[in-house]
C-alpha cells in the first residue's frame, strides 16, 4: 500500500459513542482520512455512519476518543476544526420560506466568511441552481433541496466535505451530475467523505472504502486493492457435452458444475501469480472435454460487501 | 467568547427577516390588543377609579401593559426562534458551525429582544395617544425596557430548548408568564392588596420589573428602584447560568 504523503486531514482515534438509551452506536473507531481523497463509508442501516459523521462535525458528543481535523482537536479547537468542514446531512432539512440565495448566504456568514456574491453565484451555478436563486425553498423539488444543502455546505469554501447519502432519492441523471460535481470538488483539492447505500456509487467514485457495521470499522482499503484482494474471479467453461460429475482427473482444481452440467466453474484468485488457467485448459483438452466458449465473472464490491456484512450478522 | 461577528450578524439578520415576513402579525396584533386594554381599563373603567399614588389610572397602567407585552413577546419570539430550527432540523448547521454558545445566544436572543423593544416603543407611542404621559426618567425607562426584553428573551430561549413539542412552547407563556404579569401589578399597586398577599406578591419577579419600570415614569414604586434593578439583574444572571449549563451539557441540542 502506498504510504500517505501528507499527514491525515482527519485523524479519528478510539472514537466511541453510547447514546443516552445505552445503545453503543460506535465502538472504538480508528480512522485516518487522507488529504484530497474521496472516502466512501459503506454500511447497512443503523451501522453508525451518520453518528460517526455527526461526531466529527460537532452534532454528537463522543463518549470516548478524539478527533482532530487538520491538527485541530474538535473539542478544544472547535472553531478551527469546524471552519474547514462542510456538512450535507442525510435528512432534507431546509428552511421553507427562505430563498435559495438567502439560505446559502446565511451559511457563509455563519461560518465567519465575508460576503462574496461571486462565490455564492459560482456554487449555485455549479449545482444548476442559479435560475432558482430567488425561489423559496419550499417550492423546490426534493432533488433541488438536496442540491441546496450541498450549496450551503460549499458556501464557506470548506476543505473537507461530508456527504451523508447525497444521492438518496435522486434520479439517475442527477446522480451522474452530482458525481461530476464531487469529482470537480476533489480536483480542486477538497477532501470528500461520503456515505451511500449504492455500492456502484462507491465503486465509481471512491479512492478508498471503509465498511462499518454495528459501530465497528470492519475494513478500510484502497478501492482497487480491495476489489483485487477480495475480488475472486470465476472462469466459466461452456461445454459442448453436459457432464454429470467433475471428472476424476480434474479433482485437483476447485471446480464446480453449473447450468445443469453444461458449464464448469473454476474459481481463482486474481492476486496469485499463477492462476492455473493455462494448465486447466490444457488438462481439459487432454481429458477430451470439449468446450465452445469461455466467460469470466469478477465479483463486484456489492458481493464483497454482502459477504463481509453477511458473515458478521 | 464572541469573535465570529459575521455569524452573530447572520443569525440576527435571519431572525429579523423572519419577523419581517410576518410584520403585520407581529406588530398589528399586539398594538391592537394593548389599545383595547387602554380603551377598556384606561378610558372606560378608569373614569371610575381614583388616582393611584397621584397618577390617573389610565396613565398608571401604561408601564404595566408595556411590561406585559414585553414579557410575552420576548418569551414568544425567542422560544419560537430556537425551537423552530430544532423542530425542522436546520439547527444542525448552527451546531456544526465555528460559533461559540455566546454567539448563538447573542444572535437569537439579540434579535428577539430587538423585536420586543421595538414593539414596546410602538405601544408606548400608541399609549401616548390615549392618555397624557410624562416620563420622569427616560434613561431608566429605556434601561428597564432593554433589561427586561433581554432577560425574558433569555428565558424564552431556555423554554425553546427545553420544549419538546409545540404544546409546551405555548403552555409556559400561558400558564406562567401571563398570570405572573397580571398578578405582578399591571393594573394595580401592590399596596392595595391585603398585607399577607403583599408579602406573597414579593416572590413574583415580575413585581420588581413593573415597579421599577413604573417608577421611571411616575416616580412611584412598590419597591425601591434599586431593589427592582437588582432583582432584574439577578434574574438575568440566573437565565444566563441555565443557558450556559444547557450548552455545556448539550442539553436537548446534541445527542
Ligand atoms: N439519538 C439517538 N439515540 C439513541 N440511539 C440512536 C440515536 N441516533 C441513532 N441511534 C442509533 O444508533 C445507530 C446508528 O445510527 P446511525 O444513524 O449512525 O446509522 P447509519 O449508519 O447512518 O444508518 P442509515 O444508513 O440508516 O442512515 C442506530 O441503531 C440508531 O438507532
Ligand atoms: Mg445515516
Amino acid at each position: 500500500m502506498k504510504p500517505p504523503d501528507r499527514p491525515p486531514v482527519i485523524a479519528i482515534r478510539g472514537l466511541a459513542k453510547t447514546y443516552a438509551t445505552g445503545f453503543r452506536a460506535l465502538k472504538g473507531i480508528d480512522l485516518d482520512i487522507r488529504s484530497g481523497e474521496i472516502f466512501a463509508l459503506l454500511g447497512p442501516n443503523g451501522a453508525g455512519k451518520t453518528t460517526l459523521i455527526g461526531t466529527v462535525c460537532g452534532l454528537v458528543r463522543p463518549s470516548a476518543g478524539t478527533v482532530s481535523v487538520d491538527g485541530h482537536d474538535i473539542a478544544t479547537d472547535y472553531r478551527a476544526a469546524r471552519a474547514l468542514i462542510g456538512l450535507v446531512p442525510q435528512e432534507l432539512t431546509t428552511d421553507a420560506f427562505e430563498t435559495v440565495w438567502a439560505t446559502v448566504s446565511f451559511s457563509r456568514g455563519l461560518f465567519g466568511k465575508r460576503k462574496d456574491p461571486a462565490h455564492v453565484e459560482k456554487v449555485l451555478r455549479s449545482l444548476s441552481l442559479w435560475d432558482k436563486k430567488d425561489s423559496k425553498i419550499m417550492t423546490l423539488s426534493g432533488g433541488m433541496k438536496r442540491r441546496v444543502l450541498i450549496a450551503k455546505a460549499l458556501a464557506h469554501e470548506p476543505r473537507i466535505l461530508f456527504l451523508d447519502e447525497p444521492t438518496a432519492g435522486v434520479d439517475v441523471a442527477l446522480r451522474k451530475d452530482m458525481w461530476a460535481v464531487v469529482r470537480q470538488l476533489r480536483d480542486s483539492g477538497v477532501t470528500i467523505i461520503l456515505t451511500t447505500h449504492y455500492i456502484e456509487e462507491a465503486e465509481e467514485m471512491a479512492d478508498r472504502i471503509g465498511i462499518i457495521d454495528h459501530g465497528e470499522l470492519v475494513l478500510v482499503e484502497d478501492k482497487a486493492t480491495l476489489m483485487r484482494k477480495l475480488g475472486k474471479k470465476q472462469l466459466l467453461v461452456r461445454l459442448n457435452e453436459p457432464l454429470e460429475t467433475v471428472p476424476e482427473g480434474l479433482s485437483g482444481y476447485r471446480l464446480a458444475l453449473s447450468d445443469e452440467g453444461r458449464a464448469l466453474v473454476y474459481t481463482y484468485d486474481t492476486r496469485e501469480e499463477r492462476t492455473g488457467i493455462t494448465r486447466l485448459l490444457g488438462d481439459l483438452s487432454e481429458a477430451g472435454i470439449r468446450f465452445h466458449d469461455l466467460d469470466t465473472v469478477q465479483s463486484s464490491l456489492e458481493d464483497i460487501f454482502v459477504d463481509l456484512v453477511g458473515q458478521r450478522a | 467568547m464572541i469573535t465570529n461577528f459575521r455569524a452573530v450578524r447572520a443569525i440576527y439578520v435571519f431572525e429579523m427577516a423572519r419577523a419581517g415576513r410576518t410584520l403585520l402579525q407581529s406588530i398589528v396584533s399586539p398594538v391592537l390588543s394593548t389599545s383595547l386594554y387602554f380603551i377598556v381599563f384606561g378610558a372606560a373603567i378608569g373614569q371610575r377609579i381614583n388616582e393611584i399614588d397621584g397618577v390617573p389610572y389610565g396613565a398608571f397602567i401604561v408601564p404595566g401593559l408595556i411590561m406585559l407585552l414585553l414579557l410575552t413577546q420576548s418569551v414568544a419570539n425567542a422560544s419560537f426562534g430556537i425551537y423552530f430550527p430544532r423542530f425542522t432540523g436546520t439547527i444542525y448547521e448552527v451546531l456544526s458551525a465555528p460559533v461559540s454558545y455566546g454567539e448563538i445566544v447573542l444572535g437569537y436572543v439579540g434579535a428577539a429582544a430587538t423585536k420586543s423593544i421595538v414593539l414596546g416603543l410602538i405601544v408606548l407611542a400608541t399609549a401616548a395617544l390615549f392618555v397624557p404621559l410624562h416620563i420622569a426618567h427616560p434613561v431608566w425607562m429605556l434601561t428597564f425596557l432593554v433589561l427586561t426584553a433581554v432577560t425574558f428573551s433569555l428565558l424564552g430561549f431556555i423554554i425553546g430548548i427545553w420544549a419538546d413539542g409545540f404544546e409546551k412552547l405555548q403552555l409556559v407563556p400561558l400558564l406562567v408568564i401571563t398570570p405572573l404579569t397580571f398578578l405582578g401589578g399591571t393594573f394595580y399597586s401592590i399596596g392595595v392588596l391585603p398585607p399577607p398577599w403583599q408579602t406573597v406578591a414579593l416572590i413574583n419577579p415580575v413585581v420588581y420589573l413593573i415597579s421599577g419600570f413604573r417608577w421611571s415614569f411616575f416616580e412611584t414604586a412598590d419597591v425601591h428602584v434599586g431593589v427592582s434593578l437588582g432583582m432584574t439583574l439577578a434574574f438575568l444572571a440566573a437565565c444566563l447560568a441555565v443557558i450556559a449549563w444547557m450548552f455545556r451539557t448539550g442539553y436537548r441540542l446534541k445527542t
